[in-house]
């Protein structure tokens, strides 16, 4: 990706970076989103714009360029303007930062020109929060904040612009905006962060769109009419999590909340099951499906939603060779042998027709285990195959237009029906995307609106992965 | 290195102390590394202070001793990492409304006392065992019975559904678990198709299959475990750890999971690899037999109802029991518990012939039922969470909603 970057920003066949001026001030060292793409097309032997625009994506997902304007980490092939971020804050530097760093940035944030560097919502909570969790150390976060807002401010006024755009969208990747009200609460109870996107046991669903929300496009200033436990524990918060995944899954208990349409043991009337076994999911089951890659695996029609959009990106060899694995642990054990000579053969021998992707410690293991093949032969490789799904697949899938179609097809028809569910839709998403520092709740629209809406999204080309989340995020039941 | 004698009697009170070197391998399996972390680097470890040189004079009450304060100095441990208490931070969530739940379905057949059920996964079959040897199929929507089989032995104290809900097992105290494959065909005769899969020593407890129907994990009187392939009746794993019968078992509901948790009459609940057939957690806070566990839906927790009178919840990643629920009033045992499907009810059937229904995280029961006129032994939260079945020894079954 680096070498990428490194071609673009070269002077003369990279891409042109100009100042813009802009109404009473220049905007400096930018270029458009349809500068990139051109570029891309021109010189990476990319022939179609949407694998431009894909590949840009990722590169802006993981910060080596970023929107001047807002907290979206994606690219559009239009004229919003962009800007390189500086080789000290890219990834490879394999520097991650600590909840520290990130206080004495929203501290030093605090501290400078207030009308051009308010905090959004998020942030003043998370500074809060911050606050609370380091009370002891806050002196000292304190000193370093003013320090450095003392060496900034010595800077150049246009200089101090660039480098205080470049740091707010490196804090956008590593702190992203939550846009889901779950996972805030769940952010806000731990205090490393870090600890839990990388650790691999949380393979739970309440955990696992933690995972994803990172790479999800950052959406703007979450609800914060959600009431919020921000306990005030310092350890990872067990006890939150068994909350949050009760509560995420109350709608689905049909003990707390009445099954649509009914109940078969009360009302005799067998519906519920049939709607089951149909293979048109309800809305319902598929929302289920974003709250982690578990909820996909597990439901037959989620399987098959996701193996075909892994086909769609001939990416599905990953998803197979892990069913295929699973299939082979349900065998008697007579069958073992033959099985895992077939897996073998397709996945992962040399110049296998599905090769998958592992890392060779795994693969050297599996080597190993085949000589003596026994269940779990493929345990190393298949936890790994696990792993990039998770963070990679599973969340292109959610946002994939084929999982927001499915989820949006039967919202239509559920909104004539149930007024039940309140959606609390932030109006000015609908418009151009600006942003979003200065909005406070959000407005809730009566279910005649939010029709309009969902009419007006699904024209609009630009709009559908920000907003589209924005509705699935604000689509989840209000706490009750 | 230890050369003395008291070798091996040391390393069985190690083996039942769960040290750190246990928490070691509960963080390969997946715990927080932060909290596992702090607790083996704050103390100089435990298990090392055991392993110290032995000296012959040393007795089986100094062992025992010491054993003692190595638990004493792990409970010490788990409580500095405890951080918040879970009624605390449910105290902002709304409180449940009322319940109205009614006995929808009675189903009646057995002759005898009904030992064991279970669903199938279809959301509508169930199959059920009891004391006089008989194991039937029902289709409990219309309570129509499918299949019966009469197992050669009384008291059929474990019965279980496959997967694909083509065969179920059972056994109890012939020590054997046998698998009978359901045919659509009602005049044949099941018991012809019998398959014997498990051996134990001592009356079978519980059996489930897991995820597949050619796989059975076995509980035993004998105070073991065990996995077994069904097909071969190759026996694939055992795990050995509790000092007395195992009465029940569960397995957790994760994709990719490969535990299980069991209980038994020395009052601890363990929590198995399946891989390696370790025991990776221990959790003895029960005063008695504990006679039913069952997984939090989302893994991260189960429960366990017991003798004592009382449930209680464990929570795996923070190691540690987090909720009790009792009250002065109940005095029989739990013989059963589930939850609910989003895990914020618990259903506990007891021994004074009611079920109780708690508030899992505020801690208060919610909810009293009545209706069965024996013991309550057996209870099951249908796969999709819209009724629960009860098994009572007054002969009947009870699909509640």
């Amino acid at each position: 990706m680096e070498d990428v970057i490194a071609r673009m920003q070269d002077e003369k066949t990279g891409i042109p970076i100009r100042t813009v001026k802009s109404f009473l001030s220049k905007i400096p060292s930018v270029f458009s989103g349809s500068d990139i793409v051109q570029w891309m097309i021109k010189n990476l032997n990319i022939e179609d714009p949407v694998e431009a625009l894909h590949l840009g994506t990722l590169m802006a997902a993981h910060g080596y360029f970023f929107p001047i304007s807002d907290h979206v980490l994606t690219l559009k092939d239009d004229g919003t303007f962009y800007r390189f971020q500086t080789p000290y804050f890219w990834p490879s530097n394999c520097w991650e930062p600590e909840n520290t760093d990130y206080a004495v940035y929203l501290c030093k944030r605090t501290m400078q020109n207030k009308a051009r560097l308010e905090l959004a919502d998020y942030e003043a909570e998370s500074l809060a929060r911050l606050q609370r969790a380091f009370a002891r150390k806050w002196e000292f976060i304190f000193m370093q904040a003013e320090a450095q807002a003392k060496v900034d401010k010595k800077r150049d006024k246009i200089e101090r612009k660039i480098l205080d755009s470049q740091e707010r969208a490196f804090w956008d990747v590593h702190r992203p905006v939550v846009s889901v009200s779950l996972s805030t609460r769940l952010w806000y109870c731990t205090e490393n962060w870090t600890l839990m996107r990388n650790t691999s046991f949380i393979d739970e669903s309440v955990y696992g769109l933690q995972n994803d929300v990172r790479s999800h496009s950052p959406t703007h200033t979450p609800t914060p009419e959600v009431k919020s436990y921000v306990c005030s524990a310092t350890f990872p918060c067990h006890p939150c999590s068994l909350l949050s995944y009760t509560e995420q899954y109350m709608e689905y208990d049909p003990f707390l909340t009445p099954p649509d349409p009914s109940n078969p043991w009360i009302s005799d009337d067998t519906t519920l099951w049939e709607m089951e076994a149909s293979k048109e999911p309800s809305q319902q089951r598929v929302k289920r499906w974003a709250f982690g890659i578990n909820e996909v695996l597990k439901d037959p029609v989620g399987r098959e939603q996701f193996l075909k959009f892994l086909e769609s990106e001939f990416s599905s060899e990953n998803l197979r060779f892990w069913l295929a694995v699973q299939e082979l642990k349900k065998r008697p054990i007579r069958e073992v042998p033959t099985r895992v000579e077939g897996i073998w053969q397709e996945f992962l021998a040399p110049g296998a027709p599905s090769a998958i992707n592992v890392d060779s410690k795994s693969y050297d293991k599996t080597t190993q285990n085949v000589k003596d093949p026994g269940r779990y032969a493929f345990e190393d490789a298949q936890e790994h195959i696990y792993k990039l799904m998770k963070s990679d697949s599973y969340s292109r899938f959610i946002r994939s237009s084929a999982y927001q179609e499915l989820l949006q097809a039967k919202k239509k028809v559920q909104l004539l029906g149930a007024p039940r569910q309140r959606s609390r839709l932030d109006v000015d998403a609908l418009g151009p995307l600006r942003a979003g520092r200065h909005r406070k709740s959000a407005s809730t629209l009566c279910s005649s609106g939010f029709r309009e809406s969902v009419d007006v999204l699904s024209s609009t080309a630009f709009i559908p992965l920000h907003v589209s989340s924005v509705i699935y995020g604000t689509l989840l039941p209000s706490l009750i | 290195m230890l050369f003395s004698p008291w070798c091996a009697l040391e390393e069985q009170f190690i083996a039942n102390v769960s040290s750190p070197a246990s928490a070691a391998r509960a963080r390969r399996s997946g715990r927080v590394g932060l909290a596992t972390a702090s607790r083996s680097t704050s103390d100089p470890h435990p298990a090392e202070m055991a392993t110290h040189e032995l000296h012959p004079n040393d007795t089986l009450t100094t062992l025992k001793m010491e054993s003692e304060n190595l638990k004493a100095k792990l409970e010490e441990e788990r409580a500095k990492l405890h951080d918040v208490e879970l009624h605390q931070v449910a105290e902002k969530i709304e409180a449940l409304g009322q319940f109205v739940m009614k006995t929808r379905r009675t189903l009646k057949g057995h002759g005898n006392k009904v030992l064991c059920m279970d669903w199938c996964k279809d959301k509508r079959r169930i199959v059920s065992s009891s004391q006089d040897g008989k194991v039937i199929v029902w289709d409990a929507f219309t309570t129509n019975k499918e299949h019966a089989v009469t197992m050669p032995c009384t008291w059929v104290m474990a019965c279980a559904y496959a997967p694909s809900g083509c065969a179920v097992a059972c056994g109890g105290l012939d020590n054997k678990c046998s698998v009978y494959p359901l045919s659509l065909d009602k005049n044949e005769n099941l018991a012809a198709k019998k398959k014997s899969v498990a051996m134990h020593t001592n009356y079978l407890s519980a059996c489930s299959f897991t995820n597949s129907d050619m796989q059975i994990l076995t509980s035993s009187g004998d105070g073991t475990c065990a996995l077994w392939d069904v097909e071969s009746g190759q026996l694939l794993q055992s795990f050995h750890g509790h000092g007395a019968d195992v009465l029940c078992l569960d397995l957790a509901p994760s994709e990719t999971g490969n535990t299980f948790v069991s209980g038994g009459c020395d009052k601890k609940a363990n929590v198995w690899d399946m891989r390696s057939g370790q025991c990776i957690q221990s959790f003895e806070t029960h005063e008695s037999d504990i006679n039913s566990v069952r997984y939090y839906p989302s893994g991260d927790a189960f429960a366990s109802g017991s003798d004592d009178a009382t449930c209680r919840l464990y929570d795996l990643r923070a190691d540690r029991e987090v909720a009790i629920y009792s009250k002065e009033s109940i005095i029989f045992g739990a013989s059963s518990v589930d939850f609910s499907l989003s895990g914020r009810l618990l259903f506990g059937g007891y021994n004074d012939y009611t079920i109780n229904v708690w508030d899992v995280l505020k801690g208060n029961r919610v909810s009293i039922l009545f209706g069965h006129e024996n013991r309550v032994s057996t209870l099951r939260v249908s796969p999709d969470g819209t009724a629960f079945c009860s098994g009572s020894w007054d002969h009947t079954l009870r699909i509640w909603a």
